[in-house]
């Protein structure tokens, strides 16, 4: 259903007034919460040119947000390959024809899908503080892709999976109609079909991956949230710090974002029978991007 | 590692979890309905509200709303939760801003959730609906809401499931649940970190399988037949 258009007939005259009387109502009560939380912003001092002079200056591009952005985004690559290739072996594991392999795989998959992100980091930090002598930031940053990997490489098997289930059967009953082996099938017609028709999911995955490697704050990485609180403590203006360091985070975000949309716009264009059936699980994909 | 579990009171860190994620659901659970409601309205201001609202909170990390809800409400702004006078002041601020934080994060997801529920609905509920002379907010009480709502139960089972595990980011700001409690139990006693990982991963599961049976249970349950 097209949600807005259908929901309520099309205004006459006198609905339209009464919308515009609401519309600028509500325009109000917006601006009156703006200008609220810029009352409060004022009042504390935070809107003055000195608490934002240093956000344009280079030295907080280079010294702060740059290297931030940086670390923030070669983490989240690094995870982003990893748990590809790991949730690739285990969407392969979970479809085998061999029983023991289905189940362990089943179970490593639910297992780390289960266990919070922040846990996994947590975990793999201590256990090299105690046990290696991998230390300071190339310990926080393996515990950080090691994490996410973990994570991430569970839910891209589960996605990979729902790819293979969506394609519609005659895919497969063409594959072994030919002679091909039931695995033949799977690695030469399901999953390459899967994965293209699962590439805008695949893709969006890659904001919750962004977004959680913030979590490498707790664990000491330097990525870009821990360099604005830095930022923020040298030059006394944490507020400013916090909402531009949010902006840059949306706005990665929505790059990422737009990517996504623009493959699946390209996928739908070209009606492919995986992109047809590939859609409605997409949707199903993307509400799990709840997490931190 | 009973005496672990006594020592550093464990299950007192899972009670805090389970309290933060019962009133982190109540509070997203009414939000994200609200930010819905303004979405699906007629009235452009508020869709754009609305919208800007979910793209804000969806594309911000955790991690960051937990730490500024402590530095920037709490400490610049002066943002008072708790009455400055009880014993346990700073531990009760903390509490409620993870609340509040763990809230306005996932009512981002709740809205989205609810929306996706609305379009399970067949359009010739709400032409249905509009053809009987119902308004906009009748439309919304008694035909799309109520069936919106039964199509969103497994994505709003699936934001339950995350919010109970991102109750664990609230370490950052010093929370005493289970994230932090495990990280104080490996610092006394790393030569068990195996054992306390095991425990702690357990809990999780403990806590999110029977979320998620009982959401699919409900959502077959609930479905609407058509």
């Amino acid at each position: 259903m097209n949600t807005t258009a259908i929901l309520f007939d099309a205004p006459g005259p006198r609905t339209r007034s009464r919308h515009l009387i609401y519309a600028i109502l509500g325009a109000l009560v917006i601006f009156g919460i703006g200008a609220w939380v810029f009352a409060i912003l004022w009042e504390q001092g935070q809107v003055t040119p000195d608490r934002w002079a240093p956000v344009f200056t280079p030295e907080a591009w280079e010294q702060y947000f740059v290297p931030g952005i940086r670390q923030t985004v070669v983490a989240a690559a690094l995870s982003m390959v990893l748990a590809f290739i790991f949730g690739f072996l285990f969407a392969m594991g979970r479809m085998s024809e061999v029983a023991p392999l289905r189940w362990g795989s089943g179970v490593i998959v639910e297992f780390f899908r289960a266990v919070p992100v922040l846990i996994m980091m947590l975990f793999v930090f201590y256990l090299l503080t105690y046990n290696s002598d991998i230390t300071g930031q190339t310990l926080s940053f393996t515990a950080v892709v090691v994490g996410l990997t973990c994570y991430n490489g569970a839910v891209i098997a589960e996605v990979i999976r729902n790819g293979v289930a969506s394609l519609p059967a005659g895919q497969r009953e063409a594959g072994l109609s030919i002679g091909l082996s039931p695995s033949e099938t799977r690695r030469l017609i399901l999953v390459p079909q899967a994965l293209t028709a699962m590439m805008p999911t695949l893709v969006s995955q890659l904001v919750v991956v962004l977004k959680d490697t913030a979590l490498g704050y707790i664990i000491l990485y330097p990525e870009l949230l821990n360099r604005i609180r830095q930022m923020g403590n040298r030059f006394g203006n944490l507020t400013v710090t916090f909402v531009v360091g949010a902006l840059l985070f949306i706005v990665l975000n929505l790059v990422v974002t737009s990517v996504a949309q623009m493959l699946e716009r390209r996928l739908q264009r070209r009606g492919t029978s995986a992109g047809v059936g590939a859609r409605g699980r997409a949707a199903d994909a993307e509400l799990d991007a709840s997490n931190a | 590692m009973l005496e672990l579990i006594e020592r550093f009171d464990f299950f007192g860190a899972v009670g805090l979890t389970l309290w933060l994620t019962l009133w982190g659901a109540i509070l997203a659970f009414v939000l994200g309905t609200i930010v819905a409601i303004m979405r699906l309205s007629p009235v452009k201001a508020l869709q754009f509200a609305g919208t800007v609202y979910v793209t804000a909170f969806r594309n911000t990390p955790l991690t960051l709303i937990v730490i500024a809800s402590n530095l920037v409400l709490w400490n610049q702004l002066g943002l008072q939760l708790a009455p400055r006078d009880s014993a346990s002041y700073i531990v009760d601020t903390n509490i409620r801003l993870a609340i509040l934080s763990l809230a306005v994060y996932h009512a981002a997801f709740v809205c989205e959730a609810l929306r996706s529920g609305v379009n399970t609905i067949p359009v010739g509920q709400a032409e249905a609906a509009r053809s009987l002379g119902l308004t906009f907010a009748q439309n919304l009480r008694h035909i799309i809401l109520p069936q919106a709502l039964r199509g969103a139960i497994t994505p709003l089972g699936n934001v339950l499931i995350a919010l109970t595990k991102n109750t664990t980011v609230v370490t950052a700001i010093g929370v005493a649940q289970v994230s932090h409690s495990m990280a104080r139990m490996i610092e006394f006693r790393s030569d068990v970190i195996i054992l306390i990982f095991g425990l702690v991963a357990i809990t999780f599961v403990a806590l999110t399988l029977p979320m998620g049976m009982l959401t699919s249970w409900l959502s077959q349950r609930l479905a609407v037949r058509r």
